[in-house]
């Protein structure tokens, strides 16, 4: 089975509620969107963000959009002001999914 | 139709969009979004210091370069750049206009700033618990900086119908801005719950300024063109709700459903429950077409009723942070950055500092994504050109975190090799004004709505 990274089937944004990440993942082509759901599941984003989602992952479907949308909680060192990370928004966890690979048939 | 245009996404976005917005083609209202999170908090400061102050400068500076222009072209200008003083912001608003020798009518939404009845309300049971942890305020009660109501569309509704040119809010949702012009223009009811979730997401969409026009856009992002020159959005609203996304011809960017799409998710938390005061906006229910160049068709948005409660920002002092930076060059910079580190981390502890959190970052490795898969390969670290090491600490005890930033610049001499402290000298000690997230009953507050006719 060939595998893909998803940056070439995807673009995203991503940004932040308090502590919570939010990436929204946006299919490149609508026939890319039913492989998003497939392979983009809440598990494998939660096991992807190893050691910087320490909280649950939740997984939107967007269909009219071809889109998926994630929330990761806890993943912001406390989020806003208290946090002593570079991105303390999560701004750029968009391009950190885009470096998941899947299987693709 | 009616042309509803953003011209500000946060405090201190372009200083030129919104005269650009004015200037460059027509356009009924212009929007303005100055209030973030923590923006709140500092303008409490600057009135505690200044009475008159504790509100958006640079709006008032705005308006004194493009009124004539508003005036002319009959264009409606609806801002939140009031923060927590709009009736100063007013004022001033007035003298300027006063001094052009415009007579205007400047309208103020005012009543969200719950900071002189909080104690009152938590006597009688209101404890405003944090949305995220459920802990009452009353656990920090003495830390509030500002607290501060989310009020909807209407209370501008009602200042747009006393025949307002210039409304000046408070604290209202930043949606409430894009939506108020349509409810005002198309007499929509309070109950048109498909409509107002229309209003809502076009409001949604524009609020973020250049992020739905090709700004911060990933999708082929080299291609965009003239960002330089980039036009701000602009919303043409139709008295059925379905609107289309454009900006000003001859101006940069790219208005296209991959540039809008990325803009309606971000900051999304349940596509099919978008909460504003005014109603809940079901983002599934979004058709989007290219319907020309640079214009992007919404349709078929559907909403529903809105809960009973006001959402509530509450900022308050949660301890201080300091933050330092180094930056160690090849060969091995990795290495060196992480050497340091460890040296850090030693003499922290050597002193005997207690601080609640401790984080180091190596920029140039691994800071941004921070994910196992974006680790430098073992062949890839040792070559990297630099590596910033970037270190900080944050806690309760002021002194501990004072001194924390005296262990920085000595790594210049006495740690690993090829530094430099990139001219930044010693960290400074900063206040952390943190957000507490609450709920309210919508019969506990009432929108104040004043219109401040000028008599020159």
């Amino acid at each position: 089975m060939a595998k893909r990274k998803l940056i070439e089937l995807a673009h995203a944004r991503s940004g932040d509620k308090g502590d919570t990440a939010n990436i929204g993942l946006i299919a490149r082509k609508p026939e890319y969107y039913p492989l998003l759901v497939r392979e983009v599941t809440a598990e494998r984003v939660k096991q992807h963000f190893m050691g910087v989602c320490l909280g649950e992952v939740e997984r939107f479907e967007l269909p009219n959009l071809g889109a998926l949308n994630f929330l990761l909680h806890q993943s912001l060192d406390g989020g806003g002001t208290l946090a002593l990370k570079a991105d303390p928004q999560g701004k750029t966890y968009s391009s950190a999914l885009l470096r998941m690979e899947i299987d693709v048939d | 139709m009616i042309r509803i245009a953003n011209g500000q996404g946060f405090w201190g976005d372009s200083l030129e969009a919104p005269v650009d917005q004015v200037r460059r083609g027509p356009i009924d209202y212009l929007t303005l979004d100055y209030l973030a999170e923590v923006t709140m908090s500092i303008l409490q400061k600057q009135r505690a210091r200044d009475p008159k102050a504790g509100y958006a400068r640079d709006f008032v500076e705005m308006i004194g370069r493009v009124l004539p222009d508003l005036t002319r072209r009959r264009v409606r200008v609806i801002a939140n750049a009031g923060g927590i003083n709009p009736k100063g912001c007013a004022d001033a608003v007035d003298a300027v206009a006063e001094r052009l020798g415009i007579p205007i009518k400047i309208a103020v939404v005012a009543g969200d700033d719950l900071l002189p009845q909080l104690d009152e309300l938590l006597n009688r049971g209101i404890d405003l618990k944090n949305m995220e942890t459920g802990a009452p305020l009353s656990v920090i009660r003495s830390q509030v900086q500002s607290a501060n109501v989310y009020f909807g569309a209407f209370p501008i509704v009602q200042a747009l119908r006393g025949g307002a040119d210039i409304v000046i809010t408070g604290r209202v949702t930043d949606t409430a801005l894009g939506l108020a012009p349509t409810i005002h223009e198309f007499g929509w009811g309070e109950d048109d719950w498909d409509k107002l979730a229309a209003g809502t997401i076009a409001g949604h969409t524009i609020e973020c300024g250049a992020q739905c026009t090709g700004g911060n856009c990933q999708y082929d992002w080299e291609t965009i063109p003239d960002l330089a020159g980039v036009g701000y959005p602009i919303v043409e609203a139709e008295p059925d709700g379905t609107f289309v996304i454009t900006k000003h011809a001859g101006t940069g960017g790219r208005v296209t459903v991959a540039s809008v799409k990325e803009q309606l998710l971000y900051e999304m938390g349940d596509p099919r429950e978008y909460i504003t005061a005014d109603c809940i906006a079901d983002f599934t229910t979004i058709q989007l077409d290219q319907c020309g160049p640079d214009r992007v068709r919404f349709r078929g948005i559907k909403g529903r009723p809105p809960t009973a409660f006001y959402k509530v920002s509450i900022s308050y002092i949660a301890g201080f942070k300091a933050l330092g930076s180094m930056v160690y060059a090849w060969p091995d910079a990795y290495k060196k950055a992480r050497a340091a580190e460890q040296i850090l981390r030693k003499r922290l502890d050597h002193l005997g500092l207690q601080f609640e959190e401790i984080r180091a970052e190596f920029l140039g490795a691994n800071a941004c994504h921070g994910i196992p898969a974006a680790e430098p390969s073992p062949d890839v670290a040792p070559e990297l050109a630099e590596v910033v090491l970037r270190f900080g600490v944050r806690g309760q005890d002021r002194a501990a975190v004072e001194r924390f930033t005296r262990e920085i610049p000595p790594l210049a001499l006495n740690g690993p090799p090829v530094v430099s402290g990139l001219g930044l000298g010693r960290p400074h000690v900063e206040d952390i004004v943190a957000y507490w997230p609450a709920l309210i009953s919508k019969h506990e507050v009432k929108p104040e709505v004043t219109l401040w006719p000028s008599e020159s």
